[in-house]
């Protein structure tokens, strides 16, 4: 039975989801809203909702106590002003935050919707397509063991009363050959998407603190939306400074390297990465990378060179996030620059705050490839 | 989702439900037929969070405090016993999963409430069939929600709930009065004479003639018209109303559903108000009953020890929170000593020896006979107001607690009785909330509505007070004010349906 708490409830989930949604693009800059991420949930602190009235502020306000303590003891803190939630001010006491939980894949839904996301058209029509068998169909014919009981009474009762026969004192009834319906299946083919998602990031020494959490927070919401957009999806990431290698995703976020930076280090990775793992026919390639844009002069024509021959042409996209940095130059993303009118899938982005995330993001998957 | 559950009792609690009936009847407890249903802890919280109706309107907040109140059992926080609502016959509902020594405190707890709730003067004009009207208003609401869209409907309901607690705590009680007033003043002779002012002295044959109706009909017409030309330039109301929502129902340009949704959300609203005019006085008198049936009839010895804890669980007492369970035992406790005692009148209250005055005995036997009278006449204001004694207040170890802005903490202000009753008069009256009035619904003469706040020495919560004009902007479509005190300066807040100001009050 469908209760009435259940229709409320429901809706009131729906209320905080909108509120979620709304202030989705706070959440997004401030990393510390994804206060515990499980496997599919996370959780998001939002502050209770309730109705306003007119009532009575902490000012002048005051009540009655009972137990010891002498004049002029505290006993609770008041609120903080500016949080303008909680209780009636005459109790001393804390806001009140409700936390929602969230699943991924809804996030990635609001994702979607508020920055207008595309969904990401799988690139080639000639995709691998598995079979599944699915057993939804019904047949006069088969084995015994796929008999569908239900419809075969069914049909021999109806067939019993449409002649007449049926007694309902005994109601007995009898199937006959014509009668039996048998459990039978349909191939469904379905398309395989797979996806490859390759982080690279620079960790040489000017890549500060708060540059890697912007990254973090970025590669966690795109992550995110391809999570929904492809089924399979592998993630590789590469760390490098004057050298690169590919690492699990603990190190990617919280190692700290020093030293030069020589991206075409890290082009050879990936380069590698690819052609070992990833054949471009079957896998819909990403790759994001984030740097601050100092790179070693004369290393910028083997980037170039790498990247046009082997890895634009095989990625659905090549996106480069560009985080200011209080040392570098940052002029790496004007070499890219050049090549970016000659490719459609090469996505440029400079991100010069945790504001700029949300942007940013729209710039990188806007495209919808 | 019904009302009963139609499940009976199990029998060891029918039993009980009918031994804790017999000592209540025996105590002169007189209370409505009282039905138990026995519900676990998922349906409680469902019944709870619709305030014991399962009949109520569909509304999101409904589904908010049951989320919380399911949330706070898994957590372990929080958890509610039982859970009784003010109808003729009484529905009570049991947690199925309680101890038998917690359902028998409960059973007797809930026989006290019921006793209350039949003789309490504060709950006399409510609607004891109230379950039914609850329903009724669901399916018109629902009927709204079919016609209008439910996120239409839903809104209005948000703005009218905003605005629910404006009303005027004492209008169930004086109505009655005015309408057998109105009815014994304004008699029919009242209208002839205006009448017979307009008409000349005429026998009744000649009548037609000397007064022709159709120019008398004419100057009543005329009179009319310039009466109502008067009336519309005019400020209303005459006096400050604290009805406000009553003010809306008669004067805001609502459609008719929006009318009738409205005065549902108001009807509903002076159903619960003697709960909140009464729950010190109300929870004290169930406290008194459970404990005196359960210590003098219901224990045995097996069961002491968990009724203590639970008893005392229930009559904690914390720095920060008045308990209304614990208050209002010990102060009927009290009551009842002082009267078994004669401590009352004028020769008492003459005496200046303390020690006598402690031991003062006149062997008057009337307690009883006393809390029995209270709880048939009093409310929490005036529970207070009568009988909250120095010595009660040393006694319980009350103090008065203030908001201290610099240091932003509530500190211990003072421990001097008359603070202290001041202080708690000042929460319970009006509930704690600020005390609005309609002062003029044609403010300006353009037709804007401004409230007033009686100040009396705490602020309103500003961005609240925002959110709250907003609301009633949409009901009243028009810009609306709402003159309060700021900063010990005079203010009036408003909102013309696009932005808020705050101006010092000219």
């Amino acid at each position: 039975m469908s209760r009435n708490i259940d229709r409320d409830l429901s809706r009131f989930k729906d209320i905080v989801r909108g509120r979620v949604r709304r202030q989705l693009r706070k959440y997004i800059t401030h990393g510390e809203m994804i206060g515990r991420k499980g496997r599919e949930y996370v959780s998001i602190p939002v502050p209770n909702i309730d109705i306003p009235h007119f009532q009575h502020g902490q000012k002048g306000s005051g009540g009655v106590g009972q137990g010891d303590g002498d004049v002029g003891q505290p006993i609770g803190r008041g609120q903080d002003d500016g949080d303008g939630q909680g209780q009636a001010g005459d109790q001393p006491g804390g806001g009140h935050i409700r936390e929602v939980e969230v699943t991924l894949d809804e996030l990635a839904e609001m994702l979607g919707q508020e920055l207008e996301l595309p969904r990401i058209e799988p690139k080639g029509k000639n995709n691998i397509k598995s079979k599944k068998d699915r057993y939804t169909s019904i047949r006069t014919t088969g084995p015994n063991s796929l008999r569908h009981l239900k419809r075969t009474y069914k049909k021999a009762l109806r067939r019993l009363i449409a002649s007449d026969d049926y007694n309902p004192d005994r109601p007995v009834i009898v199937p006959t050959r014509d009668d039996q319906l048998y459990r039978s299946w349909k191939t469904i083919e379905e398309p395989e998407t797979n996806a490859a998602v390759i982080y690279v990031m620079d960790v040489s020494g000017s890549m500060t603190d708060d540059q890697k959490e912007i990254v973090r927070i970025e590669a966690f919401w795109i992550d995110t939306w391809l999570q929904n957009q492809y089924d399979g999806i592998e993630t590789r990431y590469v760390i490098h400074d004057a050298v690169a290698r590919e690492v699990d995703e603990d190190t990617f976020y919280h190692t700290r390297e020093s030293g030069g930076t020589r991206i075409s280090s890290a082009y050879k990775v990936v380069r590698q990465l690819i052609n070992q793992n990833f054949n471009p026919t079957e896998w819909n390639i990403y790759v994001f990378q984030f740097s601050d844009g100092d790179n070693w002069g004369e290393d910028n024509r083997a980037c170039l060179e790498i990247l046009t021959e082997d890895i634009i042409p095989h990625c659905n996209l090549f996106c480069y996030g560009q985080v200011e940095s209080p040392y570098g130059s940052g002029e790496f993303i004007r070499e890219l620059q050049e090549i970016r009118e000659d490719y459609d899938n090469v996505v440029l982005s400079e991100i010069e705050s945790k504001e700029a995330i949300y942007d940013s993001i729209k710039e990188f998957l806007g495209k919808g490839m | 989702m019904p009302v009963s559950t139609h499940r009976p009792l199990p029998k060891d609690i029918a039993a009980i439900q009918c031994e804790m009936e017999g000592h209540a009847h025996d105590y002169g407890l007189d209370y409505f037929d009282t039905i138990f249903e026995y519900v676990d802890y998922e349906e409680l919280s469902m019944i709870a969070a619709y305030g014991g109706f399962p009949t109520r309107y569909p509304h999101w907040r409904f589904g908010a405090q049951f989320d919380e109140l399911m949330k706070g059992y898994t957590y372990g926080l929080q958890k509610i016993y039982e859970m009784v609502i003010n109808t003729d016959p009484c529905y009570a509902y049991l947690l199925s999963c309680n101890s038998i020594t917690d359902q028998k405190l409960v059973i007797a707890h809930v026989y006290g409430h019921c006793d209350f709730f039949k003789n309490n003067a504060w709950f006399a004009p409510t609607n004891r069939k109230m379950l039914d009207q609850m329903a009724n208003h669901a399916s018109r609401i629902k009927r709204y929600i079919d016609r209008f869209g439910y996120e239409t409907v839903e809104q209005f309901v948000d703005a009218c709930l905003s605005l629910e607690d404006l009303i005027d705590s004492h209008l169930p009680h004086v109505a009655k009065k005015k309408k057998k007033k109105e009815k014994s003043t304004r008699t029919d002779d009242n209208e002839e004479l205006t009448e017979s002012k307009r008409k000349f002295p005429s026998k009744g044959y000649m009548d037609p003639y000397i007064n022709p109706p159709d120019v008398l009909q004419a100057e009543a017409d005329e009179e009319r018209k310039a009466l109502e030309e008067k009336e519309k330039s005019r400020s209303f109301p005459d006096t400050p109303q604290r009805d406000v929502l009553l003010f809306l129902l008669e004067h805001a340009p609502l459609k008719s559903w929006q009318h009738d949704v409205l005065s549902i959300i108001r009807d509903e609203a002076y159903y619960f108000l003697p709960q909140g005019q009464t729950k010190i006085m109300n929870e004290g008198w169930a406290s008194y009953w459970h404990s005196k049936i359960m210590t003098s009839h219901g224990l045995t010895d097996a069961e002491v020890i968990e009724y203590a804890d639970h008893h005392s669980g229930t009559m904690a007492t914390s720095r920060n929170r008045l308990n209304p369970y614990k208050l209002g035992i010990e102060l009927f406790k009290d009551i009842e000593r002082r009267w078994d005692r004669g401590q009352f009148g004028p020769e008492y209250d003459a005496c200046d020896d303390l020690v006598e005055k402690d031991k003062w005995d006149r062997q008057l036997g009337k307690g009883r006979e006393k809390i029995f009278e209270v709880r048939r006449v009093h409310n929490d204001v005036t529970f207070i107001d009568n009988f909250l004694t120095p010595e009660f207040c040393i006694e319980q170890n009350f103090f008065q607690y203030r908001y201290n802005e610099d240091t932003n903490y509530y500190e211990i202000a003072d421990r001097e009785f008359h603070a202290i009753k001041r202080q708690l008069l000042d929460n319970l009256t009006n509930h704690g909330r600020p005390f609005i009035h309609v002062l003029d619904g044609n403010y300006r003469n353009r037709g804007e509505l401004y409230l007033y706040h009686r100040y009396q020495g705490t602020e309103l919560k500003q961005d609240y007070a925002q959110d709250t004009l907003m609301n009633l902007e949409r009901l009243w479509s028009r810009p609306v004010h709402i003159e309060t005190v700021i900063d010990d300066e005079p203010m009036i807040i408003s909102f013309d349906g696009e932005e808020h100001e705050v101006n010092p009050k000219t």
